[in-house]
């Protein structure tokens, strides 16, 4: 007998959401939806998600067990039960729940439709015939056209939890979708608009998309190769380029960074506003001892750092 | 989505699905869309059109099949423009490759998820439009509006607050797919409940060729999940308990590559023989010869499901596979530009268009051909949003009565929250489902169908003594699931009602009580039609054949 443990939540009958214990015998091979299904169809019927294609196609059961935003069509329930037998289910984050684990998907969609998702050219498609791409070019956006708008990246990002400016994973490795695609012919624009504030450089690396993610999708390495495409395509005036060109000088200089010249060089030399922001930090930092040395030395080793900027041609 | 690229044009669309237009069930089509675009062996039109008849055993129209096979081309030219991704060949075109039926490599493929590419490719054209697309998501379509013999829209009712509202439109398309989930065994989402057929047919609209349900061959065993032909395509055996090529005794031409509907029935007879695995109910889907690569370039998801679902890996181990309710051939009878017609002269309903797995043209026939499907819904998507579009530009704004039709509505809300019966809808939607995999399946006789009809019927009659738990407003789904359960009744009886009447086989209706195919009492299509008190009134309508006499079917 297994224990799920599901977030409840029914604003028409009380303002509070609770969790509720329904027992059940996992059938075998049963998956997370097959187990909230016999919930709904033996115990509960007022138990509300979503759900329909149950072959993790259609993106519809997004939900978190045991904290972590998954499809519960893709996963064995036993597989997900905790020592005592019980797994917690509750809605996905960072959008808000609408009846218990039915969460409201407008911020989603609405960011996706930011990045204006869909192929822009400006040349007259050829009559009767396809634009040909090689498959190396397929390649490029092979992974992220695997993205079932499901939602799991955009529940767990962490830095959606602070800034809901954030575009977030999802609609990002849609952009890439396009910034990436040999057909589109907006790159430059694209990689533009996306290195303003809430875009790839809002991004904080940790890479929780890319563990909830249940495709190849998985959204950080396709930010990651929007960055790459903005520095090449020179898109270099914001404080996101700034700062990662910094870190990239400042370690092949020396091996190590640069802790005083990074957050000046981020902000631009000629961003007095921006510099005058960092004063007071700066200031905090001195009276708690924790200004970084002053003169920046190199590590012993440096050649072998420079030899290995040099393999990879940088 | 394709027909409202076509509208919207010239015109303002409401588009609305009861999931989200990304999660619509197109995307679980997995191998490929067929054209004969020649990239990889040559090709042409005459080819793609014959397979098609002779894969829907003679009872496809052929003037459509003509047309639908013509157009094929170009339709994924423009997807392919709108930005649909297509894996390539070396030198950059479409890549494509064989398929059950296809006598030339024809199905133009993205991996294995061609559906989703193309659905994704749709839905983005559809936000790119957004000024004159406007999205209803999550909401449900209960009924038409039908005034002085025109469609005049739609009753809908919002899912996230139960409110039922009418759209008035000068044209309606439906795209509502099919009703695979009437069987126990399927690959169709929780979505595909006959909604929209039975819209049609509440509306006094005859459904065509209702009794021609397709099962695919590789449904994963016990669920029912779609294993794509894509991986016969790409050189899969079928094995059955003996490890035996067992298709050698039943297509030994095209052997795994048969249509779906002899595939399927070989591999019932192995199971009914004793033949399965272990003596089980399915049989062994063999990849391990193609390799991990070409698995991971060419079949990644599959791999992917199988590891995920029941810790298989197809690269190591063979799938457990059983045939599977897939596809239905069957619909709301449209002529060749999607408008929707009601009678054997083709007699049009004014403002009321179909297309996709909900219409029946039909170029499928008694059997589909896998990549056949995705090609319908973008051809006729195209052409229903074409006429829908020609004919809204000269009609007149509806003035419907609003009050009334919403009350009809609200009152099947009533109904189904005032019953206090004590019957479970999740037994009668199991019974349901086991009756018709079990009597209504692959293999069908007189005796079966009869009992079949005799249960569906006192199922309906258990339903309306249902009981319901969530009497509320918000985001019921479990209302929703009611209603679905009451359209699914009426299909599985309709279907059942059209497969008792044809006494022969085709396609992929097979009796065994009548195991040939019968020219000359059944090569008509099948209409049933609503009746008073309930009940259902048999009508035929002919096929048209243009260039191909109906001959044996041999593969």
């Amino acid at each position: 007998m297994a224990t799920f443990r599901i977030k409840r939540y029914n604003p028409e009958k009380q303002p509070e959401p609770y969790y509720e214990d329904f027992d059940l015998d996992i059938p075998k091979g049963a998956t997370l939806l097959d187990c909230i299904n016999l919930i709904k169809w033996t115990k509960d019927g007022s138990l509300s998600y979503r759900m329909s294609c149950r072959s993790a196609i259609c993106g519809s059961c997004g939900m978190k067990a045991n904290g972590h935003a998954l499809l519960a069509c893709q996963r064995q329930a036993d597989s997900l039960l905790d020592k005592d037998g019980t797994v917690t289910i509750e809605p996905l984050g960072n959008m808000k729940p609408i009846k218990d684990l039915v969460v409201d998907f407008k911020p989603f969609w609405d960011k996706v439709n930011k990045v204006q998702p869909y192929l822009q050219t400006s040349a007259e498609a050829p009559v009767g015939k396809e634009r040909t791409q090689s498959p190396e070019q397929f390649r490029l956006i092979d992974d992220t056209s695997t993205c079932i708008m499901c939602g799991n990246c955009y529940s767990d990002c962490n830095t959606l939890e602070v800034d809901d400016n954030f575009l977030g994973p999802a609609a990002l490795a849609k952009a890439q979708r396009f910034v990436c695609d040999s057909r589109d012919e907006k790159t430059l624009e694209r990689v533009t608009e996306l290195s303003k504030p809430g875009g790839i450089w809002d991004c904080t690396h940790c890479a929780e998309c890319v563990e909830r993610c249940p495709k190849p999708a998985q959204p950080f390495h396709r930010i990651k190769e929007i960055m790459t495409v903005a520095l090449e395509e020179g898109v270099h005036n914001n404080n996101g380029a700034r700062h990662a060109l910094s870190f990239t000088r400042s370690v092949k200089a020396s091996g190590r960074l640069n802790e005083n010249q990074l957050p000046v060089e981020s902000m631009g030399y000629f961003n007095i506003k921006g510099l005058l922001e960092l004063v007071p930090v700066g200031l905090r930092m001195l009276l708690k001892g924790k200004i970084p040395p002053i003169f920046h030395k190199s590590i012993d080793d440096v050649k072998d750092v420079k030899r290995i900027y040099k393999e990879l041609n940088q | 989505m394709r027909a409202a690229l076509e509208v919207c044009k010239d015109l303002d669309v409401a588009l609305l699905t009861k999931v989200y237009p990304s999660r619509s069930h197109s995307g679980a089509a997995q191998g490929g869309i067929a054209a004969s675009l020649g990239n990889s062996e040559d090709d042409s039109w005459e080819e793609h059109m014959f397979d098609t008849i002779k894969g829907g055993d003679y009872l496809s129209d052929q003037d459509a099949v003509e047309e639908y096979v013509k157009a094929a081309p170009n339709v994924i030219y423009e997807l392919e423009h709108m930005g649909c991704i297509f894996s390539r060949t070396p030198d950059g075109k479409i890549a494509q490759r064989s398929f059950g039926g296809h006598s030339r490599p024809r199905a133009c493929f993205s991996a294995d998820r061609t559906g989703h590419a193309i659905l994704h490719a749709l839905h983005e054209q559809v936000m790119k439009h957004s000024r004159s697309i406007k999205v209803y998501s999550e909401w449900f379509m209960h009924s038409l509006v039908i005034e002085d013999q025109q469609c005049r829209g739609v009753v809908v009712s919002d899912v996230r607050t139960g409110a039922v509202e009418v759209i008035q439109a000068k044209a309606v398309v439906f795209a509502t797919g099919g009703y695979g989930r009437a069987f126990q065994i399927t690959t169709n989402a929780f979505a595909s409940t006959a909604d929209g057929v039975l819209a049609a047919f509440n509306s006094g609209i005859p459904l065509e060729d209702a009794e021609f349900v397709q099962f695919h061959p590789s449904g994963l065993y016990r669920q029912g999940i779609l294993f794509s032909e894509a991986a016969r395509g790409e050189g899969g055996y079928l094995l059955n308990g003996l490890g035996e090529r067992f298709m050698e005794k039943y297509a030994p031409e095209r052997m795994e590559l048969a249509p779906r509907d002899i595939v399927a029935r070989a591999e019932q007879s192995e199971i009914d023989a004793g033949r399965g695995v272990n003596g089980e109910d399915f049989i062994h889907l063999d990849l391990r010869h193609l390799g991990e690569a070409r698995i991971m370039e060419r079949l990644p998801q599959i791999r992917q499901l199988g590891i995920d679902f029941i810790s298989v890996d197809c690269a190591k181990d063979p799938l457990p596979i059983q045939p599977t309710a897939h596809y239905s051939m069957g619909g709301i009878p449209t002529d060749k530009f999607g408008a929707v017609v009601v009678d054997a002269k083709g007699t049009r309903l004014n403002g009321f268009f179909a297309a996709g797995e909900c219409a029946c043209v039909s170029v499928h026939g008694a059997n589909r051909l896998g990549t056949n499907s995705l090609l319908d819904a973008v051809v006729f998507g195209q052409r229903a949003g074409r006429s829908a579009l020609e004919y809204a530009k000269n009609v007149a704004s509806p003035s419907v009565n609003e009050s009334r039709e919403k009350t009809r509505v609200l009152s099947v809300f009533e109904d189904i929250f005032q019953r206090e019966g004590s019957e479970s809808y999740n037994d009668i939607r199991n019974e349901m489902k086991n009756i018709m995999t079990h009597n209504c399946g692959v293999f069908r006789d007189a005796e079966h169908l009869t009992q079949c009809i005799e249960k569906i019927q006192s199922l309906q009659v258990r339903y309306k003594k249902g009981k319901v738990t969530d009497k509320g407003r918000l985001f019921n789904t479990e209302l929703y699931e009611i209603i679905e359960l009451g359209n699914m009744l009426k299909m599985a009886e309709i279907i059942s009602f059209a497969a008792l009447a044809r006494k022969e086989s085709r396609g992929g209706h097979f009796r065994s009580d009548f195991p040939k195919r019968n020219d000359v009492d059944f090569l008509h299509h099948s209409l049933v039609y609503p009746t008073e008190g309930d009940g259902l009134e048999l009508k035929t309508k002919p096929v048209v054949i243009t260039r191909h006499q109906p001959a044996e079917r041999t593969y």
